[in-house]
């Protein structure tokens, strides 16, 4: 496939079927750690990510599947870029990004601050009766919370 | 270039690079070691949540390491190529993996022993401040792959520093026992702080003054020990070394747990 004939916005529709392995309702794209896609000389298409934390596990992985996904619909080269500025922010999370999230039983970012102690919204019944069990969940990105109205834990998703 | 800071392996970078490259590697040993010594707690910590908690504050560490041997990898690399990949070609594997006690530029706060749950708070609360402080600082240094990896890091070590203090206060100023084991904690690590605020020949070359950090380290400290009813201690005997290579009997340990396979498998993957 000729890069040059394919726009970015195509380009980033395929990207949309790259879901994060420890959070399989989000693409990257809701994620936000697409930073750049450009086409370089002689047709080498050049995608540019950025970790969500420095230890992310899932990075490695999810250079792969991009590999993977553009070899896949015919791009002969492909150059992935990881970069660590500026840093990741959960405010490049998609507003879609952050409904999946809450559909999926993780609480989204609040802009408030990182973690709060209490008021995050339980995703199951929705009470901000709920309150901090501990700043580090099951991942790096997530705290964890429990409700306590409908007494279910949960995970947050940091504000970063 | 002195010996310890280049061996026979990099001896074509040429020394402002060389310690620039020792530089990167301290920066990367500090995680890797710290991050190494936390895993430790992997199943055995008090509760789920910290047992959770330290082993995520691991994964932080151990990221940053990559980071930084990705980049000192690249260093080497950039002055002796060495095509066909295997031992003689640099990568973040073999700066982690192959590198002997010696080669490794470590402080000696963060190969310390985890004794029990009060050392292993303090000693992270001690070189969280610092790392806070070093960060915010680097985060404009003129070496953008630096400035950037440090401020990646920043966000996850405020995460570190906060959780610590709160540990050290919830223990300094707990039952009777935490505070004496708290006590105990002080007594064992504070010796080793010193060598933090004393630069290596390669941050002196480098201007990175770190004994310009000691303010805001200290202040920090003092406020978190006021809090945890706890006393900074005075006029303690520091230890130094670990920055030049010079590291106490911990390290030896460590690394054969940490380099073990690659050293009797070579190469092994999975
Ligand atoms: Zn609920």
């Amino acid at each position: 496939m000729k890069t040059s004939a394919i726009d970015k916005k195509t380009l980033y529709a395929y990207l949309e079927e790259i879901k994060d392995p420890e959070v399989p309702v989000l693409s990257i794209i809701d994620l936000g750690i697409v930073r750049d896609i450009r086409m370089n000389d002689d047709d080498e298409l050049e995608i540019t990510i950025t970790s969500t934390y420095t230890g992310c596990p899932a990075m490695d992985m999810i250079t792969a599947s991009i590999r993977t996904e553009l070899a896949t619909l015919g791009f002969k080269k492909i150059k992935v870029i990881q970069v660590h500025s500026p840093a990741w922010t959960t405010d490049w999370m998609s507003a879609g990004g952050k409904r999946k999230l809450q559909e999926y039983g993780i609480a989204p970012p609040d802009k408030r601050f990182s973690t709060p102690k209490d008021g995050v919204e339980c995703p199951l019944c929705h009470s901000s009766n709920t309150r901090l069990v501990s700043e580090f969940g099951s991942t790096a990105c997530k705290a964890w919370y429990q409700c306590n109205d409908c007494k279910e834990p949960f995970d947050y998703f940091k504000c970063h | 270039m002195e010996t310890t800071y280049s061996n026979n392996k990099f001896s074509k970078v040429p020394p402002q690079d060389g310690f620039r490259v020792a530089y990167i590697l301290h920066l990367a040993d500090n995680s890797l070691i710290l991050g190494q010594r936390n895993a430790e707690w992997c199943g055995h910590g008090p509760v789920l949540e910290q047992d959770i908690a330290i082993t995520n504050i691991s994964l932080d560490l151990i990221g940053q390491a990559r980071s930084f041997y990705q980049y000192a990898a690249q260093l080497i690399n950039q002055h002796s190529p060495s095509p066909g990949g295997g031992r003689g070609e640099a990568s973040e594997d073999s700066l982690a993996y192959l590198r002997t006690e010696r080669e490794f530029k470590n402080c000696l706060l963060a190969e310390q022993p985890n004794g029990d749950w009060a050392q292993t708070m303090l000693r992270q609360f001690l070189y969280s401040t610092y790392q806070y402080y070093l960060y915010r600082f680097l985060q404009t240094n003129s070496d953008t792959t630096i400035a950037g990896i440090a401020e990646k890091s920043l966000k996850e070590v405020s995460y570190h520093l906060r959780w610590s203090s709160e540990w050290v206060i919830r223990l300094g100023d707990g039952t009777e026992e935490s505070h004496k084991r708290m006590l105990r904690a002080v007594d064992e690590l504070w010796s080793y702080t010193g060598e933090l605020f004393i630069p290596a020949p390669y941050e002196k070359e480098l201007s990175i003054d770190t004994a310009f950090l000691k303010d805001d380290w200290a202040k920090k400290v003092n406020t978190v020990f006021d809090e945890a009813a706890l006393t900074v201690p005075s006029n303690v005997f520091m230890q130094e070394g670990g920055k030049t290579g010079t590291h106490t009997e911990h390290l030896g340990y460590i690394l054969s747990d940490l380099q073990y396979l690659q050293r009797a498998y070579p190469g092994c993957d999975w």
